[in-house]
């Protein structure tokens, strides 16, 4: 697509009589058999992929679930049970969409924090990251209402305190809470809603998928270097190349996933959830899903009131701040160069900002008291400042590492180092593009 | 069209306009059902006004009846508690306003303007849901013996007034009144 | 990869350190504790542990006998019907005579009227309270929780860095853990000058505060044994905490057997993908 001419024809007559009215074949070998990838992709780049196929797998077990769940605040929680014991390989299915969720969240963390690493949202890919981050919204929706429907106290309270954030909104903060609740409180029309609302946003992510891998298509991949294809060595055939690595990459990781799935299929759960959804009791302690945990701390680590802004607005500001912070990274970083690779400041501050990630994660977990908030408001501190001073300011004042000509000097470069590989078409001279 | 773009404001400029205007009109007429269906229906908003009758609670016993899906703690409170609540200086409260919705916005948190007022101070009527993110506080526990919030860890007096903790505002006050003596109407 | 270990290396000191710090600000006194369970849940050997864990039958069918004879009195099991204790390894015949034990409510008949029969295989184990208000009342208060899936329901917190390691040992018995902890730990004595509050029962192993209302239900001898195990607490209370995991978890042993196969089959597939992969890209460096 991004070359603007196919190298696809049709060997047979019905190829090209089908070619000629609907070129469906010819987009599908375009873009998923002769489009060129760079040669030196590392496995951080089989996520993408990994990531379709859990969307794939979530979406399949989400229907075939569809049909055995029933969402009604008194028949929820035992038709979720019933699935459980009495529906053929219903515990299997249902182990498998709960634990995909959480597997589908670790895949899209790797996919974001790589595309961090290799600075692969700088110019052309800024739309392809902003869209990469809609999808990441959209999985943090459907996730949030797909915890609701098995109406557990942890559903039920979760749904409370995240619907409580809109409450925070000057004016007009009850009214949308009452607009996404149906009612007061979370009660059967909040239930019903989510039920209809999770069911169709998997569909809205894999429309903006669509739009993800055509941008990605126009722009072409990126890489661990940086460096912008230069010429025909410095890329291989999608297929077979990247399609057999990112096959790799996938069952290496359902072989992680199946092994959650199988033998410890409630690590990654609240055991408050298999308690059935109570109005009045409150539970000790509520945590969200582990994936929202460092947002979760964010929120709570805000205590104090900013000038107008009281604690609870401030809060809910800091943590979709949080997340807006994503979305304006391909201007904050002021680098001309991608790739952490050859840059040792940045490659140093990025890992401080993932360890940073893991901390603010643990401590959302944590109640909410003592040196816990002043340690959450620490990291809370570091998150914004990684956006908001080290990477605008990292990129005017640090000097870069040397940098290859093309991918296929580095590939070399790295190669010389007498890890014994081959040389085959790499060895043919000097190629110019 | 670049030739009207130029000229003044016209009669084909305003039919441009009009029939734009009424298309958008149109859009968000079919909108609005779409967007309204999702407000509490009629079957939610008929329980919107409960009796309780509080005719069994002596000093120092709550009840907690639910309303619009949200608990609502009546308290008789006890002379001491209701002692604590009016020493108390409204300069040391996080949120000096009463939140109460039986008066004007601007009532101040006083004791008497919490509770049941004049005659009915050891009333004290109040929705039972934390202020912060909406947990359920729980009685008769925190520093001010009033209520505390499990979640997040906000402590209440005991005229429900938040003293500590990340919420806000004190717990609020639904419109409420006493029917007879043993009776009260919350909504 | 040697930067990612690390760094993991690095998170870990920090979170210990974190963790040992808040911990010492806590202010946790001996009479007057702040975090709950006072101790950590007893580790107790499950035969449906690990990898290859298996449900031991005898076991469950005392279980069963503690829950029939004891729990039941208060606490209701409403998820399990009379026909999944096949898996306890009871017959047909045995499971029918099971389930005419109990009496269920039934109809309207023809006449518009409920009535009572015996129970059968497809009914469920029936409650001992109408609703949960009336349990409530009966048992001053506070509604013996459901028991069905009591095991999958509760579960101390494990902390750093346990957490980490539990990934690599399976461990995912701490519903059992805890309920057989709180059953044997009604004995021990409260420190000097805790304040128990009145109609509740000190237990150190309770997970949200220092006494529960529910008073010790087991003791020596309780309960007669047909297979000669021993008729003390502590067996007692490992036999009803193994069946209340078969009670929230009856398809675990279908499970991890579905589970080796899978894995099995990923590894083979995984190497077989892996070698694939290496010819392919035998003659590009990259």
């Amino acid at each position: 697509m991004s070359e603007g001419h196919s190298t696809y024809t049709p060997k047979t007559g019905v190829g090209r009589w089908f070619d000629a009215r609907l070129p469906l074949p010819r987009l599908v070998y375009d873009s998923f058999i002769a489009y060129p990838v760079p040669r030196n992709l590392n496995y951080a780049w089989t996520f993408g992929g990994i990531l379709s196929i859990m969307l794939v797998a979530q979406i399949l077990t989400g229907i075939v679930l569809a049909m055995h769940y029933t969402s009604d605040t008194n028949l929820a929680f035992n038709s979720v049970e019933k699935i459980m014991r009495d529906v053929n390989d219903g515990w299997m299915l249902r182990y498998l969409h709960s634990n995909g969720a959480s597997f589908f969240f670790i895949a899209v963390y790797v996919h974001i924090f790589r595309g961090l690493y290799y600075g692969s949202y700088k110019a052309p890919r800024e739309l392809l990251w902003i869209l990469g981050c809609i999808i990441y919204l959209l999985m943090m929706a459907t996730g949030f209402m797909g915890y609701v429907l098995p109406w557990g106290q942890m559903s039920f309270w979760g749904a409370t305190v995240i619907t409580g954030f809109f409450t925070a909104i000057p004016l007009v903060g009850d009214w949308i809470q009452q607009l996404l609740l149906g009612g007061f409180a979370v009660d059967n029309p909040t239930l019903n809603r989510f039920f209809a609302l999770h069911y169709l946003l998997p569909f809205m992510i894999a429309g903006v998928v669509v739009l993800h891998i055509w941008a990605l298509h126009v722009v072409g991949q990126s890489n661990p270097t940086g460096i912008e294809v230069k010429s025909k060595t410095d890329t291989v055939a999608f297929t077979p190349y990247a399609t057999i690595k990112d096959a790799l990459g996938m069952i290496v990781f359902l072989l992680f996933f199946a092994y959650f799935v199988f033998y410890m299929p409630n690590y990654l759960g609240h055991p408050d959830n298999y308690t059935i959804a109570n109005p009045l009791k409150t539970p000790a302690h509520i945590v969200p899903e582990w994936y929202f945990l460092p947002f979760y701390a964010i929120l709570r680590a805000i205590t104090f009131n900013i000038g107008p802004i009281n604690s609870k607005l401030g809060g809910v500001l800091a943590m979709f701040g949080a997340i807006a912070m994503l979305f304006i990274v391909p201007w904050l970083d002021t680098s001309k160069v991608r790739s952490a690779v050859y840059r040792p400041w940045y490659k140093l501050f990025f890992w401080l900002f993932a360890a940073n990630c893991i901390m603010l994660g643990w401590l959302g977990s944590r109640p909410a008291e003592g040196s816990y908030v002043v340690m959450a408001q620490l990291c809370t501190l570091f998150y914004f400042a990684f956006f908001l001073i080290v990477l605008p300011v990292l990129g005017l004042i640090e000097t870069p590492r040397r940098l290859p000509n093309s991918i296929t000097e580095a590939v070399l470069e790295k190669n010389k180092g007498g890890s014994g590989h081959p040389a085959g078409a790499t060895a043919s001279p000097e190629t110019k593009g | 069209m670049s030739e009207t773009d130029t000229h003044d404001p016209n009669r084909r400029d305003f039919l441009y306009i009009a029939t734009g205007m009424a298309g958008a009109v149109g859009a968000a007429a079919v909108a609005w059902p779409f967007i309204d269906q999702m407000q509490p229906d009629a079957s939610t908003l008929a329980l919107a006004s409960i009796e309780v009758d509080v005719s069994s609670l002596t000093p120092g016993m709550s009840l907690t009846a639910k309303w619009r899906g949200k608990p609502v703690f009546i308290r008789n409170r006890t002379p001491e508690e209701i002692k604590a609540a009016q020493d108390v200086k409204l300069e040391d409260l996080k949120d000096p306003l009463a939140r109460n919705a039986n008066l004007a916005s601007d009532a101040t948190a006083t004791d008497a303007d919490r509770s049941g007022g004049e005659g009915k101070e050891n009333w004290l009527v109040m929705v039972g849901v934390c202020t912060h993110l909406g947990c359920i506080p729980l009685g008769q526990q925190g520093e001010y013996g009033g209520w505390f919030c499990p979640c997040h860890g906000s402590v209440y007096d005991t005229a429900g007034r938040i003293r500590g903790g990340p919420a806000p505002e004190n717990m609020a006050v639904p419109v409420f009144s006493f029917i007879s003596d043993t009776k009260i109407r919350v909504g | 990869m040697k930067k990612i270990l690390t760094l993991l290396a690095a998170a870990g000191v920090v979170f210990a350190g974190a963790a040992a710090f808040a911990q010492e600000e806590g202010g946790h006194s001996e009479a007057n504790p702040t975090h709950f369970p006072i101790h950590e849940p007893k580790q107790s050997n499950w035969s449906f542990a690990g990898p290859f864990g298996t449900y031991d039958k005898a076991q469950l069918q005392r279980g069963l006998k503690v829950y029939k004879e004891v729990c039941s009195a208060c606490h209701s099991m409403n998820l399990v019907a009379f026909r999944t204790l096949e898996d306890l390894g009871y017959s047909e015949a045995q499971i029918k005579a099971l389930a005419a034990e109990y009496t269920v409510q039934d109809g309207p008949n023809d006449a518009g009227d409920m009535f009572e029969r015996p129970g059968i295989p497809s009914d469920h184990f029936p409650a001992p309270f109408p609703n949960e208000a009336a349990a409530a009342a009966s048992n001053g208060g506070a509604a013996p929780p459901d028991m069905s899936l009591l095991a999958k329901a509760r579960g101390v917190e494990r902390g750093f860095p346990q957490f980490i390691f539990d990934i690599f040992t399976q461990y995912a018995e701490g519903g059992p853990d805890y309920i057989h902890s709180l059953l044997t730990g009604f004995d021990e004595k409260p420190p000097e000058g805790m304040k128990i509050p009145e109609g509740t029962h000190y237990n150190p192993y309770f997970v949200s505060g220092v006494s529960l209302k529910m008073a010790k239900p087991l003791s020596d001898g309780q309960v007669t044994y047909d297979d000669g195990a021993p008729a003390t607490v502590e067996q007692y209370s490992q036999d009803v905490s193994a069946f209340l995991m078969w009670a929230a978890e009856p398809h675990l042993e279908d499970r991890k057997k579905t589970g080796f196969r899978v894995i099995i089959f990923l590894l083979l597939f995984s190497v077989l993908m892996y070698f694939t992969k290496r010819k392919v890209w035998a003659n590009v460096a990259h």
